[in-house]
């Protein structure tokens, strides 16, 4: 009884910390309409920023700070920003396809970085001992997942609610009117890509703290638990629950990620080990194609976007 | 000097093997007006079809020094044609689907991803993550140059390449359906407006790209062998030519595949081998920076 329970906390946690990220994803792609294809990459940069700074030291090894973690956090988002200031300054101004490649390339060397730079980020083994929020105030591994996950809640909860309120604030609606029609809000005085900038920025550090927060719960961090399919999981999550809807990216990584653990536990459990490559393929095939055909056949996701009306127009 | 001759030969012939790969990306990325992110597991897909062909004929009696004979050859002709059908067959099932519901061409990105997934997990399912190899055949390196060595394969796919832009470049300035395409990709409504079937250009451009990157797949799995990331792992390189060179343009993507293999391997003897797949990237940014429109580009509307 126990082991489901725990395991429920641990599902609603990753839940939670995958909310987050498809939160900041909906904020580029569904409400100013960039397309971030390197999802993993700002998580990572997240994730072993906090780890650098925060791991306890060790010989050989250029960062293990042994800051605070609270440090760690704070960190990985001003990072994660900076990294994300710096290609959306670049791109931006150029052609939506470019912002997705470069994007996609910041995700492949962040990669190649968690692996080939031993001093830096352990390399393949990655780094371990980092500072976990909340540590020591728990005596028990169930007490302090519990508490990990009601702060999850509250950090998601400060998200959605500061999303929400700054996508109803005039700067959400110009957001909306450069999406819907550039030229017209540029014919109106707004600076088109300083808002695109702004949202990007803002969206990739989201990301960057659902990193951190992630390695602060499991304790360490490898390249292994920022693979590229997780760029491709978390649009999975914005398109299926509704691009454009915040209430429906919440939706989407529950959805999607239930279905994700539910087929690979299926795809353990029936297949001989000596398929278990092949059960992966098929898992992510079908995805794959689900989503496609959710493209073609369903764009606005199982909520979608709210249709606004001008409150002045019911009169 | 030794080292650094070799690293030059081997950027050209990359480069060759990149510029194949790179003409189909930037004619989608003109004609189309998105990035394909799939095109990269249509370089896996031809060297994968090719195996299969391989795998019934034979890869042929070794000629010449080469590690294969005339089995291949034709395994490669029928794998373009093969891998040309399937990338059009793609776009029949969903990019035509999008293109005509309205949609962002950003969405048709994102399709894109969600298709290279697709694609590149097939071929894991069916032939696993292991590597393959056409022959069995050992090659031996010639000394070109005092301390540069090449293989025949690569010589044989350098010369190939080059026979293959020119006749293409040529194609492209003479035949009815190169001219129709070269003005769909200066203006889909003008050549609409003049009565040229953009449909048709797309299915030319799908045919054409697919193939030359099968191709590509096909010289990258003969140098040395074949596994489902080849494709993936040259998707950056693949961008950085096309956008290095200037979308659209076929010098343009042959110079910057040259450009991007040269640099890849100059680079190698600085920088670690283990950030190859940046530094085609780290390049890619330097463009973005200095000359977004690629070094043969023009600059257009909506470029900015």
């Amino acid at each position: 009884m126990s082991g489901i329970l725990s395991y429920l906390v641990f599902f609603a946690t990753v839940v939670l910390i995958l909310g987050i990220v498809v939160l900041g994803l909906n904020l580029q792609w569904g409400f100013t309409g960039l397309f971030n294809a390197g999802v993993v990459g700002f998580y990572a940069i997240g994730g072993y920023t906090h780890a650098i700074l925060t791991a306890a030291p060790l010989s050989g090894h250029m960062g293990n700070f042994g800051l605070h973690w609270s440090i760690g956090l704070g960190g990985a988002m001003v990072v994660t920003a900076a990294a994300a200031w710096a290609i959306g300054a670049l791109t931006i101004r150029l052609r939506g396809d470019y912002l997705a490649i470069t994007s996609f390339g910041i995700a492949v060397t962040i990669q190649l970085i968690t692996l080939n730079w031993q001093e830096l980020t352990g390399g393949p083994n990655g780094l371990t001992r980092l500072g976990r929020p909340l540590a020591g105030w728990f005596d028990t591994p169930a007490a302090f997942n519990a508490a990990y996950l009601l702060m999850l809640a509250a950090i998601t909860a400060l998200v959605y609610g500061g999303l929400e309120r700054m996508l109803r604030s005039p700067w959400g609606r110009v957001l909306r009117a450069i999406r819907e029609d550039e030229l017209a809000a540029v014919a109106l005085g707004k600076n088109a890509r300083r808002f695109r900038l702004e949202a990007f920025v803002i969206g990739s550090t989201l990301m960057g703290l659902a990193g951190a927060l992630y390695v602060g719960y499991i304790g360490f961090v490898s390249p292994f638990d920022f693979l590229p399919i997780l760029t491709f999981q978390a649009w999975a999550m914005l398109i299926v629950g509704g691009s454009g809807n915040n209430r429906g990216a919440l939706l989407g990584a529950l959805v999607v990620w239930s279905i994700w653990t539910a087929s690979g536990i299926a795809v353990t459990k029936l297949l001989p080990p000596s398929l278990a490559a092949q059960g992966a393929a098929v898992q992510v095939i079908l995805i794959g194609a689900a989503l496609v055909a959710m493209l073609l056949w369903r764009p606005r996701g199982i909520i979608g976007e709210e249709a606004v009306v001008s409150r002045h127009a019911s009169d | 000097m030794g080292m650094l001759g070799q690293a030059i030969a081997d950027g050209v012939l990359t480069g060759a093997v990149i510029s194949l790969g790179a003409i189909g990306i930037s004619f989608t990325m003109q004609i189309m007006r998105f990035a394909n992110f799939a095109h990269a597991e249509l370089l896996t897909w031809g060297g994968y079809l090719a195996l299969v062909v391989v795998g019934f004929i034979g890869a042929g009696l070794p000629t010449a020094g080469l590690s294969f004979g005339l089995g291949l050859l034709a395994a490669a002709v029928l794998a373009a044609a093969l891998t040309g059908a399937l990338a059009w067959g793609v776009d029949r099932l969903v990019f035509q689907r999008l293109r005509r519901s309205g949609a962002h061409h950003l969405t048709l990105v994102f399709a894109s991803f969600g298709i290279g997934l697709v694609m590149r997990h097939v071929i894991v399912l069916f032939w696993g993550h292991g590597s393959r190899f056409y022959t069995s055949e050992l090659q031996i390196a010639v000394e070109v140059l005092p301390g540069v060595r090449v293989l025949p394969d690569q010589v044989f796919i350098l010369a190939i390449t080059i026979a293959i832009v020119v006749a293409l470049h040529l194609w492209l300035r003479h035949s009815r359906t190169g001219i129709a395409m070269r003005a769909t990709a200066e203006s889909p409504a003008l050549a609409q407006a003049s009565g040229i079937e953009v449909e048709r250009v797309i299915r030319a451009t799908w045919f054409i790209g697919g193939g030359l990157a099968a191709l590509s797949g096909i010289f990258v799995g003969l140098t040395p062998q074949l596994n489902p990331e080849i494709g993936g792992s040259l998707l950056l390189a693949l961008f950085a030519a096309a956008i290095r060179g200037g979308i659209g343009s076929l010098p343009g993507a042959v110079v910057g595949g040259l450009l991007v293999g040269l640099a890849e391997n100059v680079m190698v003897l600085v920088v670690s081998p283990g950030y190859k797949q940046s530094m085609s990237f780290g390049l890619l940014l330097l463009v973005l920076l200095l000359r977004p429109q690629g070094l043969f580009g023009e600059r257009r509307e909506g470029d900015r």
